[in-house]
């Protein structure tokens, strides 16, 4: 079997549909030039230490990231819809091959996201060593397999009718929760809550594209934990998904 | 996935071995309690044979066709296909499959569709050829959305076979379809049969079995009521049934009357559903000179396999047999 074929057919069709690029590239770049334009001179945001150009570039980026990588459970759900899966089931094609596919289409697309919205962020003053760009990229990539995870395990147990909502809704709590939009301090009920969750640690990754350092053996931890459970809740889901829809 | 241990055919060797059902049975349950949609069937195909599954909806065929495939785990039985279970057939490549409900994904033209699953088999047939074969040609750049009913399930055919299959399995594919459409699309069908495959295909037209298929397999209430050449079949369920108005007999009586395959009362009026009509009437008149209101029809699919079945739940048919 030829993967790469397969794989450049799967994305073209996740390409070709441009209404999800609607949340993961239009919206964060449409919020980031109206929040970070204005005040592109804050230099220490909500104490932070991080200017409000940087803040808000990953916090958007992780927001557009997070949904590129959850759209992948409306693609799946309307494969599902149209007995596309159930076809593929009485194909060679892997359960591996598969969700190999799945995963590199959503990186792929966040990957798009990344890009855009670091030449945004450079044309409103952000500056980075280069060594400490491809760290926080790095980071940000890692820090988005639970979402990955995420999208296919949703996709597989929620109906075409009802993902939009679920996969919307999840990616702006998340993002809300995470402090893509405002930092959660160092203290309080947020702060503790976003200590666990795998959206703070993507928008904290900002932190390292200003000091090279990375995340705390915590960070790793919780990206860590949620990556495994996902990952084995969208197999479970995946393997019982055999019906007719 | 549920996936059956291949059943060793004695003297058989496995690249031999055609298509085996063996004791196959599948119940599900439902709020009026549990539906046996298949109860037991056995079937034994040959290298190369074209079989249709006939029977009404509900018969259990596309539940047969799903346990066949691997898509559904049997209850009791085991299936064999070339001498190994489904999940290492469709690993191999071996089956390609149309089934029943199913529709294309979108974003993507013909070619690039059958493209993309071409790449998933080991040794599939180049897209040209199918598209040429499935005469697909001057709709190949077309997107997967901006096709009809007709052409979709031409598309379906296509992806079929795109991976050379020695078995393929077509599950009611010309639902959508209509006569002009049907008429290519068994040409194709038969085009490709003669490479030597073996087909297996389920439908409900006695006409698309009896002009498609070297053998039909017929099915009613989960188990099969006749098997043999499309000629066989046809003269048995292509009967015809008397109505009549008639006080004075009891349906035991007109039963064996000759050429009458069973008989029912509602009533004054009597149903025979015969095997003979030509020499049914001519019984009936001269045994019950008093019958009137006389009617002879030719029965639908559905009455000619009811009255084939002599199924012992017959009298409380269960609807909700899944399909």
């Amino acid at each position: 079997m030829n993967n790469l074929v397969y794989i450049r057919y799967e994305m073209l069709r996740a390409f070709r549909n441009r209404r999800f690029f609607f949340f993961s590239l239009g919206f964060p770049l449409l919020f980031y030039f109206v929040i970070a334009a204005p005040q592109r001179h804050v230099q220490n945001f909500a104490g932070s230490h991080i200017s409000l150009p940087l803040y808000y570039m990953v916090g958007l980026t992780s927001f557009g990231t997070m949904v590129a990588m959850i759209s992948t459970g409306t693609r799946i759900a309307s494969e599902r819809q149209l007995g596309w899966t159930r076809q593929l089931r009485i194909t060679p094609l892997s359960t591996r091959a598969y969700f190999r596919a799945k995963l590199i289409t959503a990186y792929m697309m966040s990957g798009l996201t990344i890009v855009l919205l670091a030449l945004a962020g450079s044309s409103l003053g952000v500056s980075l060593a280069a060594g400490h760009w491809i760290a926080m990229v790095g980071l940000i990539l890692i820090a988005l397999l639970p979402f990955a995870a995420l999208g296919i395990m949703l996709g597989h147990l929620i109906n075409v009718d009802s993902i939009g909502p679920a996969t919307g809704g999840g990616a702006s709590l998340l993002a809300f929760l995470g402090g893509t939009w405002f930092p959660l301090g160092s203290h309080g009920f947020l702060y503790q809550l976003g200590q666990v969750l795998p959206s703070y640690w993507l928008v904290q990754a900002a932190h390292t594209g200003l000091t090279g350092h990375g995340w705390p053996a915590r960070g790793w931890i919780v990206i860590g934990v949620w990556a495994a459970v996902l990952s084995l809740g969208a197999l479970y889901a995946f393997r019982r998904d055999t019906q007719r829809v | 996935m549920g996936i059956v241990e291949p059943v060793a055919s004695a003297g058989t060797s496995p690249n031999n071995a055609g298509i085996r059902l063996d004791g196959l049975s599948k119940s599900f349950r439902s709020p009026d309690g549990p539906v046996h949609a298949v109860r037991g069937i056995d079937v034994a195909i040959e290298r190369g044979e074209t079989v249709a599954l006939l029977g009404p909806n509900g018969a259990g065929k596309s539940t047969t066709i799903d346990m066949l495939l691997g898509l559904l785990p049997p209850d009791g039985g085991a299936v064999s296909l070339f001498g190994r279970t489904p999940r290492q057939a469709v690993d191999a490549g071996l089956v390609g499959a149309m089934l029943q409900t199913g529709a294309l994904i979108q974003y993507l033209s013909v070619r690039e569709l059958l493209t993309m699953v071409a790449a998933i088999y080991p040794a599939p047939l180049g897209v040209d050829e199918v598209l040429e074969q499935t005469s697909l040609e001057a709709i190949a750049g077309r997107r997967t959305q901006k096709l009809s009913g007709g052409e979709t399930q031409r598309v379906r055919f296509a992806l079929a076979i795109v991976s050379n299959p020695d078995l393929l399995v077509l599950d009611e594919p010309t639902v959508a379809m209509d006569v002009e459409s049907r008429h290519e699309f068994w040409n194709s069908m038969r085009a490709f049969a003669a490479r030597g495959k073996t087909v297996v295909f389920a439908t409900h037209y006695l006409e698309e079995a009896d002009q498609n298929a070297d053998r039909v397999v017929l099915m009613a209430h989960g188990r099969i009521v006749a098997d043999g050449p499309p000629t066989e079949i046809k003269a048995r369920v292509g009967s015809r049934t008397i109505r009549a108005t008639l006080s004075d007999a009891t349906p035991s009586e007109l039963a064996a009357l000759a050429g009458v395959a069973s008989a029912d009362r509602h009533g004054e009026a009597v149903v025979l559903v015969c095997s003979d009509s030509d020499q049914a009437i001519r019984a009936l008149l001269e045994r019950f000179p008093a019958a009137r209101d006389i009617e002879i029809a030719g029965a639908g699919l559905e009455d000619a396999f009811l009255a084939l079945t002599a199924d012992p739940d017959a009298e409380a048919p269960n609807p909700a047999i899944a399909p």
